[in-house]
């Protein structure tokens, strides 16, 4: 067991735990199925790869306490890609009790693979057929017990999303962990020549492998030629089989007898896995009885208008507009509603200060530094930021982001990219360091590194209220109701359609030069259109949302209004620390379009974009005589006042679209890139950008006279 | 096995079996697991706005193939 707490972090509670796997090829609700028994929030969204870690939870069925790891989705434990690995990896070396396949009922034949591949590595698996409501109304109609006979495995059919068919997974987890069942698994068996080859290696492997290792699953990888398992066994258990030479005589006696009857080892993998595909077909024809087609007319209908030639991207900007619009629309009242709110209790606070004698620097520290500061991310940040995320994970349950992908994948092959940057810049907007951790689904590492060092090249959902506060006050002040956020939508969207191909030209620009290579192959699957569900939806992003921010904003805003204060109301000589500190960076600042102020509060907000415009306000209150400050007409005469131009707000805008990623994304970078290299170019490429951006537009609007 | 075609010339809303998987490596085994062997049915069913990748119709799923992919699959037209 020390494998499991050493390599695979995972600690028993008592060692009457019991571990169980849960697999599954992507986007068959096996995260739904996690968080259902745990009672866990790992996000589930409707497209391959959202799990790329072990999470893991723990549930208590019969008095016993399950420890359930939920490994990345997989089409085949082959190991081709890093989640596959990670999968595999689990299965063979974390001895778990059970491995629960969930598969998805509407699409059988093909996950009965994993099913197989799994059941050729272990025989305490129990399948879980998801998904059944689904392929109910599809009529599509699953003999579980048929199926469970076939397979000599349980099979439990379940639609997680409703809670049904849980409790009688974990009952037959509960007798297969407790071994009050013993599955007799179908027997996977190729043809001749191959089970001889098999043997001859098993033969050798028996006495050297942990008895709980399957010896003939591992006999048919060194086969195979999978160098990954090797490196694995010499990982999880210490040693070096090719260094066993009694093994590797009998791999070669095994290889030579293969070669005679014509199977190199490309042959080899292709006769195991068509095997496999053929049972899987087999089995599904004897299982399954179809009342019509097997596809959704309705999905496919759709996937016309939305994937269409004529409308697809159009229709992709609308979306991105409406979404937009309800942001900037919705963000409005509470945002008012919010900001009178705090700013009333600060003049509540302020009377007490004063009431209580207090001295000016502690009113000055607490109130006008801390509170107000944190009244600031709370009123301006927190509502957009409330209302964007729901709606986004609302497209992403739906199935959107996929078809995304679709859309867009030339223009990403044309930057020698990956398609499936396209649901990683996606994240992005959400969050750029998940949108990091999402590059894990794409297998080519240096399509990887592309697609991490512009991830930050879209604005996220801290960036969002940036963009919508500024645009707001300088270009759409002058319109009046609904014409106005009609209008901020109109210059958002242009915003991030401008981030979108500066991403794509990005990628070009690394694909020919630091990063040079082919685009490489890949496979994007378009899962079926799923009905989120709304409550649900709106309920957890609005709330681990809004309390992740708050807790953001009180560990990080607090401090970052403290040191902004002190650094104001410090003086060196006859100047405040603040003041030196902007003026040194002034005469840069000003080269794009800013002043030395704002490229501070950019600095300061390294911890996290929220706070740059409250730093930015503190900062300008600090030095100026205003003390009321309640409204956005009030901060846009602030602005004002500091000597901001239109053309300020939109060097301010560009750069917060292209300066260095917050500090956690740049840890997110660090920690999946294992470079610092990397991660100093993922910070370095989208601030050179920023500055060169700013400077060519602050530099056409001179030479042309337009300030 | 004479009129065999890469599945990237398949026209959109036709239906093939595979004949022959040319590609080599890691996507051939991608191709595998996807159950693409002898004799698997394929429909293309749409193209891309730019025309490249198609999405097909393999197995009960949808997968979406570039170009450059869907020419290493030989197919017979059904």
């Amino acid at each position: 067991m020390d494998i499991l707490e050493k390599e695979l972090q995972i600690k028993k509670t008592s060692p009457e735990d019991k571990i169980i796997a849960l697999a599954g090829n992507p986007n068959v609700g096996k995260s739904t199925v996690f968080n259902n028994l745990t009672g866990l929030k790992q996000h589930t969204g409707n497209w391959p790869g959202k799990t790329v870690t072990n999470a893991h939870g723990n549930y208590i069925y019969k008095d016993k306490n399950y420890i359930l790891v939920d490994l990345p989705g997989t089409y085949s434990l082959m190991a081709n890609s890093i989640e596959e690995e990670v999968a595999r990896d689990f299965i063979c070396f974390g001895n778990p009790n059970a491995t629960v396949v969930v598969v998805d009922a509407t699409c059988l034949e093909r996950n009965l693979n994993l099913v197989l591949q799994t059941i050729e590595m272990t025989s305490n698996v129990v399948v879980c057929v998801n998904l059944m409501d689904e392929a109910h109304k599809k009529g599509i109609s699953i003999n579980l017990e048929r199926l469970s006979n076939c397979l000599g495995v349980p099979v439990v059919g379940t639609t997680a999303l409703k809670n049904k068919g849980l409790d009688t997974l974990m009952e037959s987890v509960h007798e297969l962990a407790y071994n009050k069942v013993v599955p007799k698994p179908i027997s996977i068996i190729y043809d001749d020549t191959i089970e001889k080859a098999i043997d001859i290696v098993k033969s050798a492997l028996s006495p050297i492998l942990p008895h709980n290792m399957n010896s003939r699953w591992v006999a048919i990888k060194l086969l195979d030629g999978e160098n990954t398992l090797l490196n694995s066994i010499n990982k999880y258990l210490g040693f070096d089989l090719y260094k066993d030479l009694k093994l590797m005589d009998k791999l070669s006696q095994a290889k030579e007898l293969l070669r005679k009857e014509g199977i190199d080892s490309l042959t080899f993998r292709d006769r195991t896995i068509t095997h496999l595909v053929t049972m899987a077909e087999d089995i599904s024809r004897d299982v399954i009885s179809f009342e019509h087609g097997n596809y959704n007319n309705f999905d496919r209908k759709l996937d016309k208008y939305i994937t269409s030639k004529k409308f697809g991207i159009p229709l992709m900007v609308l979306l991105l507009g409406i979404v937009f619009w309800i942001t900037i629309t919705g963000a409005n009242y509470p945002s008012e509603m919010l900001a009178t709110g705090l700013f009333w209790i600060q003049d509540r606070l302020t009377d007490f200060f004063i009431k209580i004698g207090a001295p000016s620097w502690v009113h000055g520290v607490l109130v006008s530094g801390i509170y107000g500061t944190l009244a600031w991310v709370v009123s301006v940040m927190l509502p957009p930021m409330a209302i964007f995320f729901p709606m986004f994970t609302f497209l992403e349950d739906l199935g959107y982001l996929p078809r995304v992908a679709f859309n867009l994948d030339n223009y990403f092959k044309k930057s020698s990219a990956c398609g499936k940057q396209a649901l990683t810049m996606c994240m992005g907007f959400g969050c750029n360091a998940a949108g990091v951790i999402g590059c894990r689904i794409i297998d080519s590492p240096r399509e990887r590194l592309i697609a991490i060092i512009t991830n930050s090249f879209v604005p996220c959902n801290g960036r969002f209220p940036i963009l919508i506060a500024v645009i707001t006050m300088f270009f759409t002040g002058y319109f009046t109701g609904p014409f106005q956020s009609f209008m901020s939508t109109l210059v958002l969207t242009g915003v991030i359609v401008l981030s979108v191909m500066m991403t794509l030209f990005i990628s070009k620009v690394l694909s020919k030069t630091i990063l040079k290579g082919m685009p490489s192959t890949f496979t994007l699957e378009l899962p079926p259109y799923r009905k989120p569900q709304l409550g649900k939806v709106i309920v957890h992003s609005i709330f681990d949302r809004t309390l992740f921010v708050l807790g953001r904003a009180v560990v990080v805003a607090a401090p970052a209004g403290l040191v902004i204060w002190i650094m104001a109301n410090i003086n060196i000589g006859n100047t405040s620390i603040l003041s030196h500190c902007a003026n040194f960076f002034d005469p840069f600042a000003k080269l794009i379009g800013m002043d030395g102020y704002i490229i501070m509060a950019f600095i300061l907000g390294f911890p996290a974009n929220e706070i740059v415009i409250p730093i930015l306000i503190m900062s300008y209150m600090a030095t100026g005589s205003m003390l009321e400050l309640d409204s956005l007409n009030q901060l846009k005469s602030l602005l004002i006042d500091n000597g901001w131009t239109w053309v300020t707000a939109i060097s301010v805008m560009l750069f917060t679209l292209f300066h260095w990623p917050c500090a956690t994304t740049c840890l997110t970078i660090r920690k999946e890139t294992q470079s610092k290299k990397w991660t100093l170019i993922s910070l370095f490429a989208p601030t050179i950008v920023g500055i060169v951006v700013c400077f060519i537009f602050v530099s056409t609007i001179k030479i042309i006279g337009l300030v | 096995m004479n009129n065999a075609i890469p599945l990237n010339q398949l026209p959109i809303g036709e239906r093939c079996r595979v004949v022959n998987l040319e590609a080599k490596g890691v996507i051939r085994r991608r191709l595998l697991d996807l159950g693409l062997i002898y004799g698997t049915e394929v429909e293309a069913l749409k193209q891309s706005p730019s025309g490249d990748p198609v999405a097909y119709f393999i197995r009960g799923a949808v997968i979406a193939l570039r170009s450059d992919t869907s020419s290493t699959i030989l197919v017979e037209k059904l």
